[in-house]
C-alpha cells in the first residue's frame, strides 16, 4: 500500500467527510463524489486512487454514519492514518473494510504530498519523501480476526 | 476490583461474572435501532450477506425521523426500504409517519428502553438512554446488520470517568448548560472511548428529560456512553411506560475510574457553544453581541415538554425579532399534543414562531430550516460543526431553550434575564 498523503487537522467530523445534505442516498459512488467536501470542496477532484488521508486527533468524530468510511473508501483512498479515531468511525472502518492506522508520530511528521508506504506486516509507516519510519499502534487480536474473516458480517455468520 | 455500572451491564449481557476495561466482548442486545439514514445500509448488508431471518422481531426499532416527512424522492425511497423490511420481518417497532417521533425521545416514551438494558443504535446519539440507567451506545450500519441477524454486538469494555455535580442550579441554568459546560472543560475528545458516569446531588431532583439532555451529548465528548444511576424518578418514569421487568445495576464502591472530576453546579452560568465545535463554550455573560437569523428549539437533546415549557416561559406575550425565524420542534406527537393542551403552541404561534411536526430536520441540515451562506443560528441541538445546519458558510451556536428563546426575541444571543425581569 503506497500513495500520496493528504494532510488534515484535528477533529475532522463526519459532517465534513460527507455532509448530511447528501445522505438521502446510500449509493456509494454518489457519496464518494462528495468525500471531504466541507473541509476542501476540491478534494474529490484532486485525489488519485491509492492516496492516503492523514488526519489529526479524533478523526471521524460526530455522527455514526457509515457513509463516511464508505465515501472515503469508494473515492479510492487506500487508508487513513491518525493519532486517534472517534470510536464509531473506528469500528465502522473495521466492520466495512476501510484500512485505518493509529500513529501519532506519522500524523505529526507527514506533510501533504509526501509519498507514504504502509508495511502492515511489520507495523510500520514509511515516509519515502522524508526518509522516515513511524510505528503503528498494534491492532487488537479480535479486530485482526474480523479482518481475516472478511468483515463483521462474515464473522457473525461463523458464530451464529 | 469492583466494576462500574456500565461494566456490570456489559458483564451481564455477555454472560460473564466480571469484565475488565479494555476487554473485547460479544454481548446480547436488548434493543437495536436504525433510522432512515443508517438502516438502509444495514438492510442492504443484511440481504447481501444472505441472512434470512432477524434475531427477534420485538427487539428491533426502525425509526424514520431524519428526512421525514419525506423531503424528496431519494428520502422517500430510503424510508420505503425500512417500511418493506419491517413488513417482511414482521418488525413490531416500525414507526410510520403520524406515530413517529425523534428516535431518542420516542423509544423512552414508548417504554422500549429500561434500566440495565443494552441498547445499540446506528445513530451516534443512542447514548441518550444512559439517562435511564441503560448501557446505550452508537454504532454503524454494519453493526446494525449484524445485530439484526444475531442480536449480538462486539464492544470494548470502557474505562469510566466520574463527574460529580453538587449544588442547586441557578434560575436560568439547565441540564443543557451542565453538559455544554462539561464539554467546554474536557473537550470533544475528552472522554474518547470512555463512559461518562454522573453523580452528585444536582441530579437528585432533575427530571428524566434533563438527564436525557446530558446523556445525549456524551458523544460530543467522544464518549462511548453517558450514564446515570437509577433512582425513584427513573423507576416511576419507566413503570408508567412499560410492564417489562428490569434489573438495576450500581457501580461498586471500589470501582476504578480513570478520573473523578467534581464541580459546583451552583456556579454554572448559562452556556453558549460557538462554532464550529461543541467545546467552544462561553458563559452567557461573556458572549458579546452576536446577531442571529434563526433559532431552533427542539431535537433529541432538547425537544421534551420541559424544554417547550422553558421556551414558552420566555416567549409568552412576546413577539420574536422581525429579522429572526424561530422553529419549534416538539420531539414526538405525544409531546406536541401535550404542548397543545398546555397552551404552549398558542404562545409559540402568537410569538410568530413556526411549530414543526417531529423531525430531526434542521439539526443535521436535512430540511425544514436550512441556513444560507453567511447566516447564523442559535439552536438547542447538539452539534455546531461546519455546515451542520446548511451552508458550509453558515454558523450554529448551541444553547439551552431559555437562551435560544430569549435570543429569538432580541435578535442577538442573550441571557433570559434580558427578557424576564424577576
Amino acid at each position: 500500500m503506497k500513495g500520496k498523503a493528504w494532510k488534515f487537522g484535528d477533529n475532522i467530523n463526519t459532517d465534513e467527510i460527507i455532509p448530511a445534505r447528501y445522505l438521502n442516498t446510500s449509493d456509494s459512488l454518489e457519496l464518494a463524489k462528495h468525500c471531504m467536501e466541507d473541509v476542501d470542496p476540491e478534494f474529490p477532484n484532486k485525489l488519485s486512487v491509492g492516496d492516503i488521508i492523514v488526519g489529526g486527533k479524533n478523526f471521524g468524530c460526530g455522527s455514526s454514519r457509515e457513509h463516511a468510511p464508505i465515501a472515503i473508501k469508494t473515492a479510492g483512498i487506500a487508508c487513513v492514518i491518525a493519532p486517534s479515531f472517534a470510536r464509531i468511525f473506528f469500528r465502522n472502518s473495521f466492520n466495512m473494510g476501510l484500512m485505518i492506522f493509529e500513529s501519532p508520530e506519522a500524523s505529526e511528521k507527514i506533510s501533504t504530498g509526501d509519498v507514504i508506504e504502509i508495511d502492515i506486516e511489520n507495523g510500520q509507516i514509511k515516509n519515502e519523501t522524508k526518509n522516515e519510519t513511524y510505528p503503528v499502534r498494534p491492532v487488537p487480536e479480535f479486530m485482526q480476526e474480523l479482518i481475516t474473516s472478511g468483515g463483521l458480517l462474515e464473522y457473525i455468520k461463523k458464530i451464529i | 476490583m469492583g466494576m462500574t455500572i456500565s461494566q456490570k451491564i456489559l458483564a451481564a449481557k455477555s454472560g460473564k461474572d466480571h469484565v475488565e476495561a479494555g476487554e473485547i466482548i460479544m454481548a446480547n442486545v436488548d434493543l437495536c435501532l436504525g433510522n432512515d439514514i443508517t438502516a438502509p445500509i444495514a438492510i442492504k448488508e443484511f440481504r447481501k450477506s444472505g441472512f434470512k431471518n432477524v434475531f427477534d422481531k420485538e427487539k428491533i426499532a426502525l425509526v424514520p425521523d431524519h428526512f421525514t416527512p419525506n423531503k424528496d424522492i431519494k428520502s422517500a425511497e430510503q424510508v420505503k426500504m425500512l417500511r418493506e423490511f419491517a413488513k417482511e420481518h414482521n418488525i413490531t417497532n416500525y414507526f410510520e409517519m403520524g406515530r413517529v417521533g425523534i428516535e431518542h425521545a420516542l423509544l423512552p416514551e414508548k417504554g422500549l428502553v429500561l434500566p440495565g438494558d443494552l441498547v445499540i443504535g446506528a445513530d451516534s446519539h443512542t447514548c441518550t438512554y444512559g439517562a435511564l440507567g441503560a448501557f446505550a451506545t452508537g454504532v454503524g450500519s454494519t453493526d446494525l446488520a449484524a445485530a439484526f441477524a444475531s442480536g449480538k454486538v462486539w464492544l470494548k469494555v470502557p474505562e469510566a470517568i466520574k463527574f460529580i455535580f453538587n449544588g442547586k442550579l441557578r434560575k436560568w441554568t439547565t441540564a443543557k448548560d451542565i453538559i455544554l459546560f462539561l464539554i467546554g472543560k474536557i473537550g470533544v475528545s475528552g472522554a474518547l472511548y470512555k463512559s461518562m458516569e454522573y453523580a452528585g446531588d444536582t441530579f437528585t431532583d432533575m427530571p428524566i428529560a434533563g438527564r436525557i439532555t446530558i446523556a445525549n451529548m456524551a458523544i460530543e465528548a467522544g464518549a462511548k456512553n453517558g450514564i446515570f444511576h437509577v433512582d425513584d424518578e427513573t423507576v416511576s418514569f419507566v413503570k408508567e411506560r412499560s410492564n417489562r421487568e428490569f434489573q438495576i445495576f450500581k457501580s461498586d464502591p471500589d470501582a476504578k475510574y480513570s478520573e473523578v472530576m467534581e464541580f459546583d453546579a451552583s456556579k454554572i452560568e448559562p452556556q453558549v457553544a460557538f462554532p464550529h465545535l461543541p467545546e467552544n463554550t462561553k458563559n452567557i455573560s461573556e458572549v458579546g453581541k452576536v446577531e442571529i437569523h434563526q433559532a431552533v428549539i427542539g431535537s433529541c437533546t432538547n425537544g421534551h415538554i420541559e424544554d417547550l415549557r422553558a421556551a414558552a416561559e420566555i416567549l409568552k406575550g412576546k413577539k420574536i425579532h422581525k429579522e429572526v425565524r424561530l422553529i419549534m420542534l416538539p420531539a414526538t406527537q405525544k409531546i406536541y399534543k401535550q404542548a397543545m393542551k398546555e397552551g404552549l403552541i398558542d404562545i409559540f404561534i402568537d410569538a410568530e414562531a413556526v411549530v414543526s411536526t417531529p423531525t430531526c430536520g434542521p439539526c443535521l441540515g436535512g430540511h425544514m430550516g436550512i441556513l444560507a451562506k453567511g447566516e447564523r443560528a442559535i439552536a438547542t441541538t447538539n452539534r455546531n460543526f461546519v455546515g451542520r445546519m446548511g451552508s458550509p458558510k453558515s454558523e450554529v451556536y448551541l444553547a439551552s431553550p431559555y437562551v435560544a428563546a430569549a435570543s429569538a426575541i432580541k435578535g442577538y444571543i442573550c441571557s433570559p434575564e434580558e427578557i424576564v425581569k424577576d
